[in-house]
């Protein structure tokens, strides 16, 4: 119970800290927060229309207080682009960063999880080296650039797959938006072609992503096992003659599993950031593409609000697989 | 060790840094690095990471002798040119030679580590061990603080200052550094704490030396081996984080090349001129890829858990 305390306490002040960062960004950093709001061609009674909405004429703590309890609100202000209130403009854009950030965790787990653990039961062969050496890549390569790469070669020259975008050009627009996933829209409309279609448009962002979350999964997945294998019940069970691949994949997985949980998590709340690259190359119509597309928009209330969503995203999960390892692992209680 | 190892050095100073027992402190450190380093040097990973390093420190020294031609001015009637012949990587929309804005860009890149290294690690060092030496409230406040700024995504945040801030070299150092300091914080907290209670602090105290001296004086050098070696961890980080604002136009100016923004400007061309966002790219990679593998090396010197 005091526990549980503890950590709601923790979620709240380190989202307090978030809501604290996004409002230095947005009311100090600027020169003039009214322009950064308005945009440079305001009239003049635009601005001090503004500067009043803004409560700018306030003292900087109460304006810090009603900037707070908007957001806590939902409130994220209004996009200076569109006019729209920016929390429902990422509430229809966020189901396609899901998308492609669950697919790409599910493919860094179903393959950097059997990696890992073949890596480390070959400790120092060449199968090691290879694993370690093809993670290590994943760890050096800019995602835009690979994703830039993997249009031109899958798209360009070998024609394998469809170019950027959710589903071929002008089809976008008439599936109808029920959960905003679109492999999953397109079966409720009962299209195969078109779930097809957005299939092919998810794989290549989607391993791309997924290639990143395997480079720390195997990586992980590794220096666990490599901890486990050391242990003295290990060699207990090869003496009393338990075959290897039971002493694996039970025994030591056993143990590890909870840990690898938490990594998995953490790779989770990693991709959503990494996709903010990956969307603007793919042009996929989720939170990233939406950030990026507001920085260059100048339309800075729109990329505090994404940053503020994906922010508090970032933070719960972290918050979460700590509480889980609490909860699943006895040792750490 | 290597036989050639044992070949080449001349054995009288092998033999001082190989000492049982050393008679100074310095030689005990030297010893132990030198130590660290034959371990180091025998993994050729590791090795291949330090060339890589090494050829980029030497591009972005000598890059007016080492580009062939100016990468700000073009020659517009040599634009976009393929690869090969006095154009080795081709040119880009500008006819600027490819090659030589990306030695040049070498500089761009050396030099934006080196700021965020020299921004984010002393403020790192100031907020870990203050709180490590006063303790109590003080520590719970910078601390919690760490840990906040640690639980935000970085990349994101450092979109967000670098977009507050406006583009330009200096503004995305900073972005950069505001977002990677908390490691170092926790570093320099860990290491404090297990200085603090030592024997010369009780010395220096006694003998009349302020908080404030005992601090940067005596705790904070103790702090530096560890924050170092973690600063170096995270350079391919930097490095990307700082290519992707520069793919999103928010690094450095326009005529300045910089890595990142070259694989943008080269990206409406991509199918035609393929070459023009290739190439920069590839320096991306290769470059952090050579500080990956030292940190890898480094890990595996300084950390035999991991192995």
């Amino acid at each position: 119970m005091k526990a549980a305390l503890r950590l709601i306490l923790s979620v709240a002040t380190t989202l307090l800290g978030l809501l604290l960062v996004t409002f230095i960004i947005a009311r100090l950093l600027p020169a003039d927060p009214v322009l950064a709001v308005v945009g440079d061609h305001a009239s003049e009674s635009t601005i001090e229309a503004a500067r009043i909405r803004l409560g700018l004429d306030k003292p900087i703590l109460v304006q810090f207080w009603i900037y707070l309890t908007n957001v806590l609100q939902g409130d994220l202000g209004e996009s200076v682009r569109t006019g729209r209130p920016i929390a429902s403009e990422l509430a229809r854009v966020f189901p396609a960063t899901l998308e492609l950030a669950t697919l790409g965790t599910l493919i860094g787990v179903v393959l950097g999880v059997p990696l890992g653990v073949w890596a480390a039961v070959r400790k120092d062969t060449w199968i090691d080296h290879m694993v370690r050496f093809f993670g290590l890549i994943g760890y050096s390569v800019p995602i835009f650039w690979l994703g830039l790469m993997g249009l031109l070669v899958f798209y360009a020259k070998l024609d394998w797959l469809p170019g950027p975008g959710r589903l071929d050009f002008g089809y976008e627009e008439i599936v109808t938006p029920v959960t905003g996933v679109m492999t999953i829209d397109t079966l409720i409309a009962g299209d195969f072609d078109l779930f097809r279609n957005a299939l092919a448009h998810l794989i290549l962002p989607a391993s791309l992503l997924g290639y990143f979350s395997l480079a720390y999964i195997s990586r992980m997945t590794r220096s666990l096992m490599l901890g486990q294998l050391r242990q003295e019940y290990i060699l207990t069970a090869r003496v009393k003659g338990v075959p290897e691949r039971r002493i694996i994949w039970k025994h030591a997985m056993g143990n590890i599993l909870v840990p690898l949980l938490t990594v998995i998590a953490l790779s989770y709340g990693n991709l959503l950031e990494g996709s903010v690259l990956t969307e603007t190359v793919f042009a996929w119509r989720g939170l990233g593409l939406y950030i990026t597309d507001s920085i260059f928009g100048q339309d800075m209330p729109a990329v505090l609000g994404g940053t503020i969503v994906v922010g508090a995203i970032f933070i719960v999960i972290n918050m979460l697989t700590d509480v889980a390892y609490r909860v699943l692992d006895p040792r750490a209680r | 060790m290597t036989d050639w190892a044992i070949a080449v050095t001349p054995p009288r100073w092998r033999k001082w840094l190989l000492a049982e027992t050393p008679q100074s402190r310095l030689q005990a450190r030297l010893s132990r690095a030198y130590l660290s380093w034959v371990a180091f040097a025998r993994n050729p990973l590791a090795m291949l990471g330090l060339v890589i390093v090494a050829i980029l420190v030497f591009c972005a020294v000598f890059a007016p002798w080492v580009a062939p031609h100016n990468p700000i001015a073009g020659d517009l009637g040599n634009r976009l040119v393929a690869p090969g012949g006095e154009h080795w990587l081709g040119t880009d929309q500008q006819g600027r030679d490819i090659w030589s804005r990306i030695v040049y860009g070498s500089r761009t890149t050396l030099l934006i580590i080196f700021m965020v290294a020299i921004t984010a690690a002393p403020v790192g060092i100031v907020i870990g061990a203050t709180a490590g030496y006063l303790g109590g409230k003080v520590e719970a406040v910078l601390m919690r603080l760490t840990d906040a700024f640690l639980a935000f995504p970085k990349l994101v945040l450092a979109l967000a200052f670098a977009a507050a801030l406006g583009p330009g070299i200096e503004n995305a150092v900073l972005a950069i550094a505001l977002t990677s300091w908390p490691p170092y914080a926790r570093i320099a907290r860990a290491e404090t704490l297990t200085v603090r209670g030592t024997d010369y602090i009780a010395a220096a105290r006694i003998s009349g030396a302020s908080g404030m001296r005992i601090l940067i004086g005596h705790i904070m050098p103790m702090c530096m081996p560890s924050l170092i070696v973690r600063v170096s961890l995270d350079m391919a980080g930097v490095i990307l984080i700082a290519a992707g604002l520069g793919f999103l136009g928010l690094g450095v100016a326009p005529p300045q090349p910089e890595w990142g923004a070259m694989v943008s400007e080269g990206r409406s061309q991509i199918l035609e001129q393929w070459w023009v966002c290739t190439y920069p790219g590839v320096a991306i990679f290769i470059v952090s890829l050579g500080f990956n593998l030292i940190g890898d090396g480094l890990r595996d010197v300084l950390d035999p858990r991991e192995g």
